[in-house]
């Protein structure tokens, strides 16, 4: 198991080197000098280029990479433009809030979407069936940002329960997290049910159950541990999804995150602080994917010994 | 001489009943789902639309011409979906929005399948080093979220309309790429490229007639779906005020400046949210359908 474990994680270090480069890459594309953004309009050409030297913007695009990357590491990816302070702390004083709201929504797509999917597969073609995967169509179809709208229009104006913006009470988070995790539901529930419907086609659950074992402790003894592989690769998946998604869901309800603060940083042309935020989004996504490699390994054992 | 040109004929008709009788039946096996059936008809009424959006609404006049003193109208049946902070007519620019938004993912989705579809071909059926190298970067750009890609190219290159394509096509690049070059693989060690080798066929002839057509039905199935997630990330975008700017119509644009006035005038936000959903919706359904129509196994 170790050498499984260890053997995943080294492989994890030229997907995050590639990462961070080709997002380097990209944002070294964008238009106007950075030495000119600090020192403002009107600085003397000898003044920006001075900085310039200093900054090491003239070193070969590699370079400037190699150096960004090794203070990175050390937390350090320079200063924000508009805030003047170091990019790495104010990521990380709304990096919680991001994780509380992905986790959140997650958490409750899941719990919601799980049963959904196994009911659906195990009554097929009923009433709940159909119902459960038109809500799944519906989920998918709906724009978050255009859900988030809807769920403030009638939960916090017109009823009154749950404040439309911020993260000042326990209550805040509910819509927000709605929103989110709505979309991810629909497609874990999708999911389970037809991975869930091949295998209780498979010859070893009709043994399972002419051994005369109940229905309910196949379904949940036998059938699901095999039917959860897909599930997990799509929850794995979806992260990348809800990261984006989380940019435009903090937006709409205002929620102190991450997203929100990338967006605002674009909007004001703040390439340090851009750059971090993509950079821990980036990276945050390809943990995430380490994480679902390894639960393979767990629940999987014909998975564990490829790499032993 | 006149043995062999009838031959030729013969060769050539059956050729035409054997591509039209596989066309057929796809379309009878879609025929039999209703669901499909729905979203192909939102999707062609969507198109006609989108293609008389002119005929219908004028756009210099109606679409983006300020009218102040009919600001703010509650739907009403001279504006069936209300009139905006400007006094514009909704619907007319639903309508015009829909061009804007369907056309932004159809050059999108053609620019990334052009780009994609060649760079899977050639690696799938090269292999060897070229494979290794490609599909190396490819995964790398899979290792970023396709939303936060398309963000990350916006940012660095400014909002504008045509960064928003550029961005929305390199960011499905490496799914298209992945798509064609699993299909060319299934069929590249098959006999009758063997065949057409042996009768010396030149590798670009082999792999534009012969190996192509084989991912047809996968590439159809994922254009229709990524036709839907390129129309939600552009209004993602435009939402975010990363996409198209004023006073262009465009579905995503309208919800996020609807968004100021949804305590009294909630129409403005509804309206075109139900726009990206049905079209989403449809495209959705035609797309799951046909996956089942062009491919029974996997039902």
């Amino acid at each position: 198991m170790w050498k499984f474990i260890f053997k995943r994680v080294f492989a994890l270090i030229p997907v995050i080197i590639g990462v961070t480069l080709i997002v380097f890459f990209i944002m070294s594309l964008s238009p106007g000098d950075p030495a000119k953004m600090i020192l403002g309009d009107e600085a003397s050409p000898e003044a920006v280029q001075l900085l310039r030297q200093e900054m090491g913007l003239d070193d070969p695009l590699l370079i400037q990479y190699s150096r960004y990357m090794y203070n990175a590491i050390q937390g350090d990816m320079g200063l924000s433009y508009k805030s003047k302070k170091p990019v790495t702390e104010e990521i990380w004083a709304r990096f919680p809030n991001t994780i509380k709201l992905t986790l959140t929504a997650m958490t409750l797509a899941v719990i919601i979407s799980l049963p959904l999917g196994i009911i659906a597969a195990v009554r097929q073609n009923s009433f709940f069936d159909g119902f459960s995967m038109l809500l799944a169509l519906f989920g998918v179809s709906m724009p978050p940002f255009w859900f988030g709208l809807l769920l403030i229009l009638f939960f916090s104006l017109k009823l009154g329960w749950f404040p439309s913006s911020g993260s000042e009470s326990l209550k805040s988070i509910v819509l927000p997290s709605v929103a989110l995790g709505f979309l991810h539901m629909a497609s874990i529930a999708r999911t389970t049910r037809s991975s869930m419907l091949e295998v209780i086609r498979q010859d070893y659950i009709r043994t399972a159950r002419s051994k005369g074992l109940s229905y309910s402790s196949v379904i949940r003894k036998h059938a699901l541990k095999n039917a959860l592989i897909p599930t997990i690769t799509v929850v794995g998946l979806q992260v990348g999804v809800l990261l984006g998604g989380a940019v435009i869901v903090e937006t709409v309800f205002a929620w102190p995150g991450v997203g929100r603060l990338m967006v605002q940083s674009i909007m004001g042309r703040d390439i340090p602080m851009v750059m971090g935020c993509i950079i821990l989004f980036a990276t945050g996504f390809t943990i995430v994917n380490l994480i679902v490699d390894l639960l393979y390994g767990f629940i999987d054992p014909r998975i564990r010994s490829m790499y032993t | 001489m006149e043995i062999s040109q009838s031959k030729q004929d013969v060769i050539q008709k059956t050729k035409q009943y054997k591509k039209r009788s596989q066309i057929l039946e796809v379309w009878r096996r879609l025929k039999r789902n209703k669901a499909a059936l729905i979203g192909l008809a939102i999707v062609i009424l969507l198109f006609l639309m989108v293609i008389f959006a002119d005929v219908l609404y004028d756009y210099k006049g109606v679409v983006i011409k300020q009218n102040i003193p009919n600001r703010l109208q509650h739907p009403s049946l001279a504006h069936p979906f209300g009139t905006d902070e400007l006094g514009r007519d909704m619907l007319a620019r639903i309508i015009h929005g829909g061009r804007m938004s369907l056309s932004i993912s159809l050059v999108s989705v053609a620019f990334s399948l052009l780009i994609g579809g060649s760079l899977g071909a050639i690696t799938g059926y090269f292999g060897g080093r070229i494979d290794m190298v490609i599909m190396r970067i490819m995964d790398i750009f899979l290792a970023i979220p396709p939303t936060l890609l398309a963000i990350t190219i916006v940012a660095a290159l400014g909002p504008s309309t045509i960064n928003l394509v550029i961005a929305l096509a390199v960011s499905s690049v490496p799914t298209f790429s992945r798509i064609v070059r699993g299909s060319v693989l299934m069929v590249r060690d098959v006999e009758f490229i063997e065949a057409a080798k042996a009768i010396g066929a030149t590798n670009r002839t082999i792999i534009i007639e012969h190996i192509l057509p084989n991912s047809f039905a996968p590439v159809l199935v994922q254009t229709t779906l990524s036709v839907a997630v390129m129309i939600l990330t552009t209004a993602g975008l435009s939402f975010l005020g990363l996409g198209v700017q004023v006073p262009t119509p465009e579905w995503g644009f309208m919800l996020s400046s609807g968004r100021t006035y949804i305590r009294d005038h909630s129409y403005l936000t509804l309206f075109p949210g139900l726009a990206i959903m049905a079209t989403i919706l449809s495209l959705n359904l035609l797309g799951d359908g046909l996956r089942d129509a062009l491919d029974p196994r996997l039902k």
